[in-house]
């Protein structure tokens, strides 16, 4: 092997990568709250008696996920426009993102809702608990914890999954290695560096979710 | 030159489309030989090798596939093995696969009880006949849609090696549009197709379960 | 000779000592009812007649085979040892049918009409001959009960071990099963069983073994134990489930 790697040719780039790594961050906290409240409504819909509803609600799940990510980004950025609805890169990395990920955290927020159990509700009120603490303690509560792993995984999908709107020119982490290697011919260190820097990520986020989970849900219910 | 799209664009998109079920059927295949490897590393009574199927499945779900693509893609061409983009497509997305299916069987292994080992135990089956006889038939069936599910997964993941140039069905859309200028109707077209690949793979995953007979 | 002869066996998990010193011995054609609270070691020591759980110390003979020998092949021991479960452990993924030919075919080595054939008869005596082509999801726990003990029947055992058989079924089920044990006594099979159901030790068991705090701490003729125990433990361990 004839090729001396030199990472350090990409030294003069911290500041892009540095940006990048602020815009994945915003892209993903910005699309999961989106589709956290897609996701809500489109869980409600499935759930609900009116079948026109219910099945509108089925055909985008499976729509979605049946269909590749990257092909729906396609559609919103470069097909919506032949109709008179242009986005700029970034705004159409976030639409086309939520709405592949409302598609899932619905799924999700329908499995945490089915989980309450009405017989839960009618001992809380026995207890002489409020309505108010009722729904606290023994609705929400509970519920939250039973789609915290789900939810959490979820983000860190979504995370690694931001990547591939550099597709489009969103500016985020992952367009940073296409802009880098184009300025230095430096391709293997630049992907290399800025997959590491995901891994990093992914795994603090993880680290992050953990301790999280550790002190909401399990330390209280010790105490 | 602008056309418009015609019947034979539709046949390019299916011709491109074998290419995405190549693809997928090779990582499923390279994938799943490597993935028992894995299972089997982070199950054996052997710390060290834990340790390594748990860092090489990190390592894998914890970097975007997109990234291991060019990896590969720039990277084995630096180590002197001449690579296009079908064969880093296939190696990524088999490497891809290996950490998600080691995880889905492993865990399918594990949620056989433990009472099912002892029943076959107490019945003076030795380790052997009690895996294949007792414990591998159920941990196949509860394997089944997670499995599949992750075929599915596999096969929208195909459409990512359009980013480094493998024609397939994405990057043949890709052309197409920018041929037809008629992008709306050509990724629609590749998304109906995909729909019918990925949606034909979760009906055969629920005719298998339905076929192999067990309880949980 | 005994056919089982158990001497001096201490077992722990983890720092917990369950079983501190068990020794007692069963002839053969004998049925010891084990009872004694739950963590009393009862159903710990049950496991060790068969290998299932490795002791720390003391011996274990069973039917001339030394269980706590290293070298001793513990497959061989469980073909002559019967045991049946609490929770019944059938294989979900086969039928009645097959989950009592599955031993016979792989560990006795039968060719499959021989095996279909004792596993029919065996399926019968137990009073499913109508059940052998369903599965075990679709059956009653008094039946999938049933079926455990002919599963370990159809190995033709010299001594059978019954780990607490009722204790999950519904009380209007144990009856079916209580009967198929108590048939099993009319012909004369070892039994070693740990039970809650008193009626059933006194009027079927020759031996009441009842178990205290990791010892054999009373040993004797079942309804004379039963009825008049000699020791304040056992006293009030028998108002305390008889009330």
């Amino acid at each position: 092997m004839n090729y001396n790697f030199r990472f350090n040719a990409l030294a003069p780039y911290t500041g892009e990568i540095l940006r990048g790594i602020g815009l994945t961050l915003q892209l993903t906290c910005l699309t999961m709250a989106i589709a956290l409240v897609v996701g809500l409504f489109v869980a409600l819909a499935r759930m609900s008696d009116n079948r026109l509803l219910s099945g509108a609600a089925a055909t985008y799940v499976e729509a979605i996920r049946n269909t590749p990510l990257l092909v729906q980004l396609f559609i919103v950025f470069f097909g919506l426009p032949s109709i008179g609805i242009r986005l700029d890169a970034y705004t159409a990395a976030v639409i086309g993102l939520s709405i592949n990920v409302g598609a899932y955290a619905g799924e999700i927020l329908r499995a945490g809702i089915q989980s309450i159990r009405p017989s839960q509700v009618e001992a809380g009120r026995a207890l002489g608990m409020t309505a108010g603490q009722t729904f606290r303690s023994v609705v929400l509560f509970p519920a939250v914890k039973a789609i915290y792993p789900a939810l959490a995984s979820q983000f860190v999908l979504l995370l690694l999954a931001t990547s591939v709107v550099s597709s489009l020119g969103a500016g985020e982490l992952f367009h940073q290695a296409a802009f880098i290697d184009s300025r230095t011919y430096r391709s293997f260190e630049a992907y290399a560096l800025i997959t590491l820097t995901y891994l990093i990520l992914t795994l603090g986020f993880r680290a992050l979710f953990a301790l999280v989970y550790w002190l909401v849900f399990v330390r209280r219910s010790r105490a | 030159m602008i056309r418009e799209l015609g019947p034979n664009d539709i046949v390019y998109l299916l011709e491109a489309a074998r290419w995405t079920i190549a693809l997928a059927l090779i990582a499923m295949v390279a994938g799943g030989v490597l993935g028992l490897v894995v299972a089997v590393l982070r199950i054996v009574a052997f710390a060290p090798a834990n340790w390594l199927a748990i860092g090489y499945i990190n390592l894998v779900q914890g970097t975007p596939l997109l990234g291991q693509l060019f990896i590969f893609f720039f990277g084995l061409p630096l180590f002197g093995i001449q690579v296009g983009a079908w064969e880093a497509a296939a190696l990524a997305l088999s490497i891809n696969a290996s950490a998600f299916l080691g995880e889905i069987w492993r865990g399918s292994l594990q949620s056989v009880s433990p009472r099912q080992w002892e029943a076959g135990a107490a019945l003076g089956l030795n380790y052997w006949q009690r895996l294949t006889s007792v414990i591998l038939p159920q941990a196949v069936r509860i394997s089944i849609a997670p499995t599949v599910g992750y075929l599915m997964q596999l096969v929208k993941d195909t459409s990512l090696t359009a980013l480094i140039g493998f024609i397939e069905l994405t990057r043949a859309s890709q052309i197409l549009s920018a041929a037809t200028f008629k992008p709306l109707q050509v990724y629609g077209l590749a998304a109906i197709a995909y729909f019918v690949i990925c949606f034909s793979l979760s009906r055969l995953s629920q005719h298998l379960e339905k076929r192999t007979h067990a309880a949980r | 000779m005994p056919l089982v002869e158990i001497t001096d066996i201490h077992k722990s998990f983890g720092l917990v000592e369950v079983l501190k010193g068990v020794s007692l011995t069963l002839e053969k054609g004998e049925i010891a009812a084990v009872i004694g609270r739950s963590g009393s070691g009862k159903s710990t020591m049950l496991r060790c007649v068969n290998g299932l759980e490795r002791v720390q110390s003391g011996r274990i003979v069973v039917d001339g085979l030394e269980v706590t020998a290293p070298a001793t092949d513990l497959n061989v021991l469980r073909q002559r040892v019967g045991m049946v479960f609490q929770s019944y452990n059938l294989f979900p993924h086969l039928n009645v049918e097959r989950n009592v030919m599955l031993a016979l075919r792989k560990v006795r080595r039968m060719a499959d009409a021989e095996a279909r054939d004792i596993a029919r008869a065996m399926v019968a005596k137990v009073g499913l001959a109508d059940k052998l082509a369903a599965y075990p999801d679709e059956l009653s726990g008094g039946q999938q009960q049933r079926v455990a003990i002919a599963r370990s029947l159809a190995m033709q055992p010299t001594i059978m071990l019954f780990d607490e058989i009722t204790s999950a079924l519904d009380p209007e089920l144990v009856g079916e099963v209580l009967k198929v044990l108590e048939e099993l006594a009319r012909e004369g099979m070892t039994m070693m069983l740990v039970t809650h159901e008193m009626n059933f030790a006194k009027n079927v068991a020759d031996r009441v073994i009842f178990m205290h705090q990791g010892n054999v701490h009373e040993d004797g003729p079942a309804r004379e134990t039963l009825l008049e125990p000699r020791t304040p433990e056992l006293g009030s361990f028998l108002s305390a489930v008889l009330h």
